[in-house]
């Protein structure tokens, strides 16, 4: 992976940067802060030259990682890709082959997980098929011999944060899909974890029910300002709820940053691809566009779609190309573009104006397309 | 057969009949048990009854032989029960958490006991107890069944474990348990109805065993070859009855519990999918 520092016109100078242990300049944003309670300076989660080895396979692959204090932070990456091994390792079902792992500055690589103070939200909930509702929420309370009258107060403040309320004699059997869900957030919840670790715990869940989760958890994760740390393979999601995410591909970390440092400003084409769809060019095709054979990106809803007669001013890349096919998709429309003298690009255009009718004409036609220079991102090697 | 819907559909007049044979078949001869148990002719099987008497019962209760046969016989079932428990609940939680080299062989080799016949574990067992030189003794009953025994609770545990949610064990150490109360807390409750069902049937094999026993029990009797040995007594033959039902009486009780509350369990812990 390419382990340089951000170019200066990605860092931001009016926020305070962090120092990454692997050399990185991050920048965060304002919005990051969510309660004044919580110091982004004190780091929740940190990874020191992370390996993990399963005989020949190198899961986790020398990852540097750092997690800070209250924020909604993502794991991004194809399955395969390391992050629900790191995942497990943070909770302590599994230990690092090498390197170590700080919980608060404190060396948890060799703790079982009894001894952390982390909880999980298990892909398949995980919830106590022989307990109700109640039973299973209150575990952890039990385990720790806490005084009965406390438990049911804690499980029915629970309950109320996770509109369960009237559930409590229930088995885990009689829910719903979205109740067993909010029944294991409850469940780690409760014990107040310093860190709460979530591994795609909305997999299951159809689409509807997904993106309502999404925005309760963010809305959960601001109230009780615990830091989270997500695992998802889904980018939307990622990009919905995180305040920064770590990209993961073959057990390394590619980049690190905010939604719109990855989306915007991707490091490796592994990211330019895996987050959002983006055009990779390189070679030859990229020396005729920008005079220089670097490989680079562009996201296909920056290049603009105009006539050949059309010239668009300096500050814009051009190339011409012929209109091999279009899908209309309501909303926006997708060209497929085949550029003179080889490669192709993806264009996303809104349907601001267009028609159906329209676009579906546009097959075949010569085209000229064009986007601001700025709008490529060169990619390392 | 006519194809009919599950549910509510009265089955036919053939199916009826089938199944009432079925169960005559499978029942007759307990009955014909229970009534001879009553009969005052001592030596033949005459029909109808030519009296009714319950002496038989206070006679079977002077006999010190067959009380002596039965205690041996409970105490042998329960200690094999007992250690196929404690092996087998260990031997299926190895096989299923653990992946070490020779698992499958280690899995077959549990299960091989189960199929060989009686006779050659018998004979290997014997020929084993006269090479070291062992006395013949209740312990040495108890190991030849805890052979077989081992792996009907095994075989259970086994198949409860691959139901089960393997994440459990983790939410619960995950919660602050460790092993001793996740185990308590979780496996245990999880497996109960699994153990108690490979406990039944574990007990009931040890209880009914013949072949085996044979060879390992020396000049000890326990009940079934205690019955086998009054074949040769045909005068005691409705003691033999009585017997035969204290017996059935024995083993019914237990496994109409344990139905019940295996039925109970399945309606409620089938949440382990979703």
């Amino acid at each position: 992976m390419g382990c340089g520092v951000f170019r200066a016109g990605e860092t931001r100078p009016e926020h305070p940067a962090f120092p990454l242990p692997f050399g990185k300049q991050v920048t965060i944003t304002s919005e990051f802060i969510v309660e004044p309670k919580n110091n982004h300076s004190i780091s929740a989660v940190k990874f020191l030259d992370v390996n993990r080895y399963f005989g020949e396979v190198r899961a986790v692959d020398g990852v540097n990682l750092e997690v800070r204090d209250g924020e909604f932070f993502s794991m991004l990456g194809p399955s395969g890709s390391g992050k629900t091994t790191c995942l497990r390792m943070i909770a302590g079902f599994d230990r690092p082959t090498a390197g170590q792992i700080f919980l608060y500055e404190q060396d948890v690589s060799r703790l079982p997980p009894y001894e952390r103070s982390v909880n999980t939200v298990f892909q398949d909930y995980a919830l106590f098929p022989h307990m109700t509702v109640g039973e299973n929420i209150a575990y952890g309370l039990m385990i720790k011999k806490v005084p009965r009258l406390e438990q049911s107060r804690r499980v029915e403040e629970m309950l109320e944060l996770m509109q369960l309320s009237g559930m409590t004699g229930r088995k885990p059997a009689q829910l719903s899909g979205g109740q067993r869900q909010r029944v294991a957030l409850a469940r780690a919840l409760i014990n107040h974890p310093k860190v709460l670790l979530l591994d795609e715990p909305l997999g299951a869940l159809d689409l509807k029910l997904r993106q309502q989760m999404q925005s309760e958890l963010k809305a959960i994760q601001k109230k009780v300002g615990i830091t989270f740390i997500y695992v998802t393979h889904d980018q939307e999601e990622a990009l919905t709820m995180s305040d920064r995410i770590a990209v993961f591909n073959h057990g390394r970390i590619e980049q690190v940053g905010s939604p719109a440092e990855i989306y915007e400003h991707p490091r490796t084409p592994f990211v330019a691809g895996f987050v959002g769809v983006s055009n990779l060019v390189s070679g030859e095709v990229a020396t005729r566009i920008t005079g220089r054979p670097e490989p680079f990106s562009i996201r296909p809803e920056k290049i603009h779609l105009a006539s050949q007669e059309e010239n668009p001013g300096e500050d814009q890349y051009i190339v011409d190309g012929v209109v091999r096919d279009v899908v209309y998709l309501g909303l926006y429309t997708r060209y497929m573009v085949e550029l003179e003298g080889g490669g192709d690009l993806v264009v996303v255009e809104q349907n601001l104006r267009t028609t159906s009718m329209d676009v579906l004409q546009s097959r075949g036609q010569p085209v000229r397309l064009s986007w601001h220079r700025d709008h490529i991102r060169r990619l390392g090697a | 057969m006519r194809s009919k819907s599950y549910s509510g559909a009265q089955a036919s007049w053939g199916l009826k009949i089938a199944a009432f044979l079925t169960l005559l078949f499978l029942h007759v001869p307990i009955w014909i048990i229970f009534l001879y148990s009553f009969t005052p002719d001592e030596t033949t099987y005459t029909f109808p009854l030519p009296g009714f008497t319950t002496r038989w019962f206070g006679v079977a209760l002077g006999r010190s032989d067959l009380w002596s046969a039965l205690t041996l016989s409970l105490r042998v079932a329960a200690v094999a029960t007992l250690a196929a428990l404690v092996l087998g609940t260990l031997a299926a939680a190895a096989v299923y958490r653990s992946n070490f080299f020779g698992k499958e062989s280690v899995s077959f080799l549990l299960v091989l006991p189960i199929a060989l016949p009686g006779i050659v574990t018998g004979i290997a067992l014997r020929t084993a107890i006269g090479g070291l030189e062992i006395p013949f003794s209740f312990w040495t009953i108890v190991i030849g069944h805890a052979t077989f025994c081992v792996v009907v609770v095994y075989n259970n545990v086994l198949a409860r474990f691959r139901r089960t949610s393997g994440s459990l064990v983790e939410a619960s150490m995950d919660l602050g348990a460790n092993a001793f109360q996740t185990f308590r807390y979780v496996i245990f409750p999880n497996i109960a109805t699994a153990l108690l069902a490979g406990g039944m049937l574990a007990f009931a094999l040890s209880f009914d065993e013949v072949i085996v026993t044979t060879f390992t029990s020396g000049q000890q009797t326990t009940l079934p070859i205690w019955i086998f040995s009054q074949l040769t007594r045909p005068r005691d033959r409705p003691v033999t009855n009585v017997a035969a039902l204290i017996v059935i009486l024995i083993t019914f009780v237990p496994i109409f519990l344990a139905q019940r509350l295996t039925a109970e369990s399945s309606e409620t812990g089938e949440s382990k999918s979703g």
